[in-house]
């Protein structure tokens, strides 16, 4: 479903990687290693249609990501080191905010309900920026429990969380997983999801 | 729609940012009286012009927040990728902005006219103008935001850029307040603001839109 045919990237006028070929089924997982600088990040932004490959394509049911755009966005979650939620608004608002914004409007129920699954119950009416950094992260991950995308693009999504927190996320990938998603993902963190199919992509 | 009500919940939550440029203008226009001394007629000449000009400088004092507060947190990374027109959500956050920055100066603007001693019809010419007009600075102002999104320095480059791309706002608003003190029609002035702001949500929000995707490549 997903493919990258010889991504490569450039920033400035160092090249990152080239030559990187994946393929992607449904109900699989493609963790991204690699050490700091390896261009992990930048995979992903490209993934997600943030920026273009220096060369290559990406496609997405055998179409290039560029000619689908909405259609595209409509099936990805991208969640990535910027949490993507403002300070100034409260947990739930910025919960029902981001959905709306990804295209799915929720209620209020439905919102408090996800919340309270992160661990978040009796915290919907702070605002954001009385959180630490760990619920910050619960709040930007809750979005995975409301959307209903089918791929996820996920930028080291364990980080901050405590030990609860990461075996909860895990479950959450797992339940994704069996449903027929997608999960691209960066990770220092061994991931201990069972999957039919977990591959791993070193870049160098 | 559902991003104006964002905007508008963020600008209450965060309310010094409105004020500031409310004080701004009113404290610009009010500074002229007191240091030309209190001469009707200078006063009812310039009154167009310097309450135009300082319109201009208090939209543009709040055009840096309109993009930057979402990219630092990450949340503009998010609009960029919804499956909804980025053209619309921009069109939907510059239309948030005008409410915010444009809306308030709309009503102060016939109380500081009386400083001047404008006539009624005058003050009324006046805030039609501004009305028409206010929401065309916003509109452009979006695209230089857009443009300069995570530069350093970028205040004073987006000042280069949108102020050029103001004038013709500036000279047919405060045109259509001395036509109208001078006797003569005013609807062509009015009419081209109109058109202004017309061609400006059709090409600004779809601009804005580009220039923010180049901005976070």
């Amino acid at each position: 479903m997903l493919q990258g045919v010889n991504l490569a990237c450039v920033r400035g006028d160092r090249e990152l990687f080239k030559d990187v070929n994946f393929s992607l089924e449904a109900g699989s997982l493609l963790q991204v290693r690699g050490p700091n600088g390896s261009g992990k990040t930048s995979l992903l932004r490209m993934l997600c249609g943030l920026s273009n490959p220096a060369a290559g394509e990406i496609l997405w049911r055998d179409t290039s990501i560029r000619s689908l755009n909405g259609d595209y966005y409509a099936a990805v979650t991208y969640i990535g080191h910027l949490s993507g939620t403002k300070d100034d608004l409260t947990v739930i608002e910025n919960l029902r905010i981001s959905s709306a914004l990804a295209g799915s409007e929720i209620s209020i129920k439905q919102a408090s309900e996800a919340l309270k699954h992160m661990g978040l119950r009796g915290r919907e009416a702070l605002p954001v920026k009385v959180l630490s950094q760990g619920q910050r992260r619960r709040v930007a991950l809750a979005r995975l429990l409301v959307c209903n995308t089918s791929l996820w693009i996920l930028d080291e999504p364990l980080v901050a969380l405590d030990v609860m927190a990461v075996k909860l996320i895990q479950e959450i990938l797992e339940q994704h997983l069996q449903r027929g998603g997608l999960i691209v993902m960066t990770t220092h963190q061994e991931i201990m999801v069972t999957a039919t199919s977990i591959t791993q992509l070193h870049l160098a | 729609m559902w991003i104006i009500k964002r905007d508008l919940l963020l600008a209450m939550r965060r309310q010094s940012d409105v004020l500031t440029t409310l004080f701004f203008f009113i404290i610009v226009v009010s500074l002229f009286p007191l240091s030309v001394g209190p001469e009707m007629n200078m006063l009812r000449t310039m009154a167009p012009g310097v309450v135009w000009v300082a319109a201009l400088l208090a939209s543009m004092l709040s055009l840096g927040r309109m993009f930057s507060n979402d990219y630092l947190d990450g949340t503009l990374e998010q609009m960029l990728l919804s499956p909804q027109s980025l053209s619309l959500l921009v069109l939907g956050k510059s239309f948030a902005h005008w409410l915010v920055t444009g809306v308030p100066l709309v009503l102060m603007a016939p109380v500081l006219g009386i400083q001047y001693d404008l006539p009624t019809d005058a003050l009324l010419v006046l805030t039609s103008a501004l009305l028409l007009g206010t929401p065309v600075l916003s509109l452009i102002g979006a695209i230089g935001a857009a443009l300069t999104l995570g530069l350093r320095g970028g205040g004073v480059l987006v000042s280069l850029l949108v102020l050029p791309l103001y004038i013709p706002v500036l000279i047919f608003g405060a045109g259509a307040v001395e036509a109208n003190m001078a006797g003569v029609e005013f609807d062509a002035h009015l009419s081209l603001i109109g058109a202004f702001l017309l061609v400006s949500i059709v090409f600004a929000p779809w601009a804005a839109a580009a220039s923010l995707r180049v901005s976070l490549e």
